[in-house]
């Protein structure tokens, strides 16, 4: 290979690395730059619905007023707390529903494991607002669940389900179930099945067995399924504000109604900056928990 | 003890398919056995079921006059060593051969002296703290013949021992193997497709196919004296011919074959009647091949030609061309150190053995 195309390889490489990182940069960095320089602004009556970070003789006008009182109002601090929460217990029901399902196809003959999958996926095709919709029509108090109760006599009056916490978290841990089923099915696939019955001959029961072999074996894609439902579950939107009722706030809902309702944008830009945060801490702490896994291995 | 483990009437079946059919064993105390045969010959589900994690579908498996037919895995006095080697990738060289032992509640510093002790037997004492991933494939292969050894079993099963490794290191493997089996004395049970492995190994074979054993018996009853057609082909290569029977005498029969084109004499061991259809096996070793006809007159001697031939070092492989077109294959050993081939392409050729090297086969 000639010197020249060495180089136009070397450029190419070059290229193809940098490119989604400018991609990272300009559609992710920049615009949390932005939320973050409106965060430190006050809220004004005008367009933009918020003050310069640099007044009329260039000096920087920077505020923390909106994390003050996002810091110091305690319904803030329960709304946080309410959608971890929530959050946290749809991550749970997933997991609890997810793994028997992942072990399941796992272990299924191939020719049915790919129809399986493609059921696990096949919910993707409608639109996710109309299978939320279609959650109402099932919970609603004349829904089908009420109904069917009622018919076999097992209850004289309609169970409220919709508008309370129940709903939200059994939409959520429905939308979320395949991000869970999928990266667990991954690692369970791969595992060696031999494994768990060396385990079951050098004297572990079928139980120990699972907690001694299968668990810590499938951990990459418990953690990955628990990120993958646990980040978007705490900033849900739609399923709180559908399933959930008017009372029961979930921080989605808190953003949104800073931004359109009030038109606070600063509040809205601090509120969104700290679940930022709270989400970014438990991803660096768990990173760092795999490095160190990962060089203990090596 | 000719019946340490007793396995009567066994059979496995997985829907339709038998695949193991009625099978009876007896395995003794302190023997190296091997279970031998194709793939899908039930071979591992006669292991697997030893090892509990089949039930068999009907029959009786004794291990020491313990009944264990339907014993759970971890409570039968059983290990296995598993083809994939199934060391567990999340724990150490040190933790993998100590899991039987913590599993079975037993003190710290003793689980510590026995995986110092097993290390040293595998030769793998400097490697206590090693991942699995930075082991070759010999040292794995240690590792797992350590985990399985470590609860002192009563019976080891070993399912393809050797096949996951390259030429050099099985053939250095295999001895080692006879040693730590002599030196323990537990009885193990090796499953295997690889006859050389089965027959170095082991003390008695059993050949198995299609769910049923064809013959059990040492290596060499298994090799010089095969009992039928699928165990005299499958082990080694050998030379069959058909024959119709045409005298039966005292200890000796004369058997006319189409494919050699005349009468010849075999050592008759088996009941066989006048007109009866046989065949006659001769080993590729036991036939030697002239330019000059053999003196010896009691042999059978047919002429041929060489059809090919391949030098292989230490001995020579010749395809020898009958008459009747039939090929036979023969095998010499280069005694004489030389660089003309002392037989040609095409050279007519005189192929002779004794009677006694020819075995006689009934089905």
């Amino acid at each position: 290979m000639s010197l020249a195309t060495q180089q136009q390889d070397e450029m190419w490489r070059r290229v193809a690395i940098v490119a989604p990182y400018l991609w990272l940069l300009v559609f992710f960095l920049a615009p949390f730059a932005i939320i973050f320089k409106i965060s430190l602004a006050d809220p004004i009556i005008a367009q933009p619905p918020f003050t310069p970070t640099f007044d009329e003789t260039g000096s920087l006008k920077a505020s923390v007023d909106s994390f003050t009182f996002i810091l110091t109002d305690k319904f803030y601090a329960i709304t946080y707390m309410r959608s971890v929460l929530m959050a946290a217990a749809a991550t749970i029901m997933c997991l609890a529903l997810g793994f028997p399902m992942a072990y399941g196809i796992a272990r299924s003959n191939p020719s049915t494991r790919s129809l399986l999958l493609l059921l696990i996926v096949l919910p993707f095709w409608i639109s996710f607002l109309l299978r939320v919709y279609a959650w109402m029509g099932l919970m609603n108090n004349y829904g089908v669940i009420n109904n069917f109760l009622m018919w076999l006599g097992a209850i004289d009056e309609p169970i409220q389900m919709m508008y309370t916490d129940f709903a939200v978290l059994i939409g959520l841990a429905y939308s979320y179930l395949p991000f869970m089923i999928l990266p667990l099915y991954a690692s369970l696939e791969r595992m060696d099945l031999d494994l768990v019955d060396a385990a079951q001959d050098l004297g572990a029961s079928r139980s120990r067995a699972f907690w001694d072999i299968t668990w810590p074996l499938a951990k990459p894609g418990i953690i990955a399924g628990c990120l993958l439902v646990l980040i978007p579950a705490m900033g849900e939107y739609v399923i709180p504000y559908l399933l959930g009722g008017p009372e029961s706030l979930l921080i989605g809902r808190v953003l949104f109604d800073e931004f359109f309702v009030n038109r606070d944008w600063p509040l809205a830009s601090a509120v969104a900056i700290i679940l930022l945060l709270l989400l970014v801490v438990p991803i660096v702490l768990l990173q760092r928990h795999q490095a160190r896994d990962q060089e203990e291995a090596v | 003890m000719k019946d340490f483990i007793c396995i009567e009437g066994v059979s496995k079946l997985f829907g339709d398919f038998k695949a193991v059919d009625n099978v009876d064993l007896e395995i003794g105390q302190g023997e190296l056995f091997s279970i031998l045969g194709g793939s899908g010959c039930g071979k591992t589900t006669l292991l697997r079921m030893l090892a509990g994690f089949e039930i068999p579908s009907s029959g009786t498996i004794k291990i020491d006059g313990v009944d264990v037919t339907n014993m759970a895995p971890y409570d039968r006095p059983v290990n296995m060593m598993f083809q994939s080697y199934a060391i567990f990738p999340h724990m150490n060289v040190a933790k993998n051969v100590g899991y039987g032992l913590r599993k079975d509640g037993i003190a710290k510093p003793e689980i510590k002296k026995r995986v110092d002790q097993m290390l040293e037997l595998v030769q793998l004492s400097e490697l206590e703290t090693r991942n699995p991933n930075q082991l070759s494939g010999g040292q794995t292969q240690r590792v797992a013949l350590a985990r399985a050894l470590i609860k002192q079993p009563k019976v080891l099963l070993l399912d393809e021992p050797l096949a996951a490794l390259d030429k050099k290191l099985r053939e250095r493997t295999q001895f080692e193997l006879m040693n730590i089996q002599d030196e323990l004395g537990i009885t193990f049970v090796v499953v295997t497709h690889d006859q050389e492995e089965a027959m170095t190994l082991s003390g008695r074979i059993a050949v198995m196919d299609e769910g049923r054993f064809e013959q059990i018996g040492t290596p060499k009853e298994i090799y010089e004296f095969p009992t039928n057609r699928f165990v005299a082909d499958f082990i080694g290569t050998i030379n069959m011919f058909e024959g119709i029977v045409t005298v039966v005498g005292e200890n000796q029969i004369q058997v006319y074959s189409d494919e050699i084109g005349e009468t010849l004499t075999a050592l008759g061991r088996q009941l066989v009647e006048v007109g009866q259809e046989i065949d006659i096996a001769v080993r590729p070793e036991k036939i030697f091949v002239s330019k000059e006809k053999p003196a010896d007159e009691d042999g059978v001697c047919v002429q041929g030609m060489v059809d090919d031939l391949g030098y292989l070092g230490n001995r020579s492989l010749y395809r020898i061309r009958l008459k009747s077109g039939k090929i036979v294959q023969v095998s010499s050993q280069n005694r004489r150190r030389s660089v003309t081939r002392f037989l040609e392409w095409e050279d007519k050729v005189w192929i002779s053995w004794r009677p006694r090297s020819a075995v006689v086969l009934l089905d």
